[in-house]
């Protein structure tokens, strides 16, 4: 029933791989006069890694945020598979979440599930609650789950319990809770800021790498410069709440990282 | 680091707490007012603890006589069937009521509904609670079953509201951004982080319901509470002792059973 209802939300027309992602003056106050996000605009092409960059507390979090509702923007538009995701309500809007797969900072797993638990929570925008209670999943999805578990490294772990984990096991597991959705666009928000370098780059390698068998874009709010270059398409620099730079990575020079960041002694 | 200047007070590490000091001395002159208000004498102690003596000999030794036993079965029986079913419906009531009444989960006017619900049921003993179920739906199990559940929905309503606002919200927000629905969320990620917790809960409430059970039939409730009254009141206090025993015996084992249950599930 719920796998209509989600089939019907997308034209029959649609191209399969058009403009994937469209923000349109995006505003957030969190009080009222006080933007943290200042009429944001942003185009998100059909596939390839899109690295938000930045420094804290400048509006990453919150973009990302507003682009699947778990914070509500103040007032712009997104468009997702032809609909205002803003103007949604809310069995409309959780149909659209099915789409978006997210990945956290601190991985947010559900500590006492074990590792598939986790994994299949990717499909409760399509299971019931009674079944999901029961552990009843479609023998399809559970099949997927392994899969998936096993292309993220972690096939040995599946019955073990999340907060056995070590940060980057977590992490794995978190994209493979992504992965499940069949998502048409990753959300991360900030992947890799609770792990080490090496760690870091794993990660990062296995987000895209991902994204991109699958043909879909992802964007990735980073701190890490480097990691940007490295893994990004695109690079996009936020300053107190508004696009300061967009492009390749190879143009973003540090005359640009001077004005995202600002100051001077960090870049030398 | 420098030494004081000269001719300044010496530091104080524990300053004295004025307000806890004249709270401290209200306290110990009122419980010696009220305790010449209820005629606390030793004098009536002594003649009470010599009553009591006479009272405890009276007891020994317990009556195990066939006729009573089979009074005490049935009568704990009964109890034990109360508690039980009490204690059984008031965690399947208790788990929607608890979760209404979480702020970080519940709109604001569900919350304090159900909180306001909760502390109507909290605020009454279980006995007033097993009277005002006694004249409503007569002598019997069914108003002492009623009266526990009550009780048990005032406590464990009140914990798992708790501890749902105490749980983290990172895997809540994270199953919402999957696109469940409320129900989905709750089951996957709230349920898990509060269920081991509930558990303890509940058989500490088996636990408590276990006790009350007893209690409830000294006023018409059903049980093992109302053969004790009648046992009182015929002053068959051998057999007093009897049900008191077993009373303390089946407390300790539910104390037995509900701590291998908490084990069991954390």
């Amino acid at each position: 029933m719920s796998v209509t209802a989600s089939a019907s939300t997308q034209p029959p027309d649609a191209p399969k791989h058009a403009t994937s992602l469209v923000i349109n003056k995006l505003r957030k106050e969190y009080r009222a006069g006080q933007p943290v996000l200042h009429d944001v605009s942003l185009t998100i092409e059909g596939r390839g890694l899109t690295a938000i960059i930045g420094p804290s507390g400048t509006g990453k979090s919150t973009l990302i945020r507003c682009i699947n509702r778990l914070v509500e923007p103040t007032s712009g538009e997104i468009l997702f598979r032809g609909q205002d995701i803003v103007r949604l309500n809310r069995p409309e809007l959780r149909a659209a979440r099915r789409h978006m797969g997210m990945i956290f900072q601190e991985y947010n797993l559900v500590e006492r599930l074990s590792v598939i638990e986790n994994v299949l929570c990717g499909r409760l925008g399509y299971v019931p609650a009674w079944r999901a209670w029961l552990r009843w999943f479609p023998p399809s999805d559970i099949e997927r789950a392994f899969q998936l578990l096993e292309a993220v490294g972690l096939a040995d772990f599946a019955t073990q319990r999340a907060d056995q984990l070590s940060g980057g096991q977590r992490q794995r597991v978190g994209i493979a809770r992504a992965l499940m959705q069949e998502p048409q666009l990753v959300l991360a928000d900030e992947p890799t800021s609770s792990l080490d370098p090496k760690t870091s780059v794993e990660i990062m390698e296995l987000i895209a790498s991902r994204a991109a068998e699958r043909n879909i874009p992802a964007i990735v709010n980073m701190h890490n410069v480097e990691l940007a270059r490295r893994f990004a398409d695109r690079i996009v620099g936020m300053a107190k709440g508004a696009i300061v730079f967009d492009g390749p990575p190879h143009t973003l020079k540090d005359s640009h990282l001077l004005e995202i960041y600002g100051g001077e002694g960090w870049l030398e | 680091m420098s030494a004081l200047p000269h001719g300044q007070p010496p530091r104080v590490a524990f300053p004295p707490n004025w307000p806890a000091r004249l709270g401290m001395v209200v306290l110990v002159l009122y419980v010696a007012y009220a305790s010449t208000i209820l005629d606390l004498t030793w004098n009536r102690f002594v003649v009470g603890l010599q009553q009591g003596g006479k009272f405890l000999a009276r007891m020994f030794p317990p009556d195990f006589a066939h006729d009573k036993v089979s009074l005490l079965l049935i009568g704990m029986t009964e109890s034990l069937q109360i508690a039980i079913v009490a204690t059984v419906i008031g965690i399947f009531l208790s788990l929607p009521l608890g979760l209404a009444a979480a702020r970080n989960l519940a709109p604001r006017p569900l919350a304090w509904t159900a909180r306001a619900l909760i502390a109507v049921f909290r605020s009454l003993h279980p006995i007033i609670v097993a009277i005002l179920f006694v004249k409503a739906v007569g002598f019997g199990a069914l108003a002492g079953i009623l009266a526990l559940i009550v009780a048990s929905l005032g406590f464990l309503s009140k914990l798992v509201a708790e501890s749902v606002e105490e749980m983290s919200m990172k895997p809540v927000e994270a199953v919402r951004a999957t696109g469940s629905r409320l129900l989905s969320v709750i089951t996957m990620s709230v349920l898990p982080q509060v269920i081991p917790r509930f558990i303890g809960f509940a058989a500490y409430q088996l636990d408590s319901n276990l006790r009350n059970s007893a209690l409830v039939g000294i006023v018409g409730g059903g049980g093992i509470g109302a053969t004790l009254f009648t046992a009182f009141q015929r002053f068959d206090y051998d057999f007093v002792l009897t049900i008191v025993l077993a009373i303390i015996a089946i407390v300790m084992v539910g104390e037995i059973v509900s701590g291998w249950m908490r084990r069991m599930f954390q």
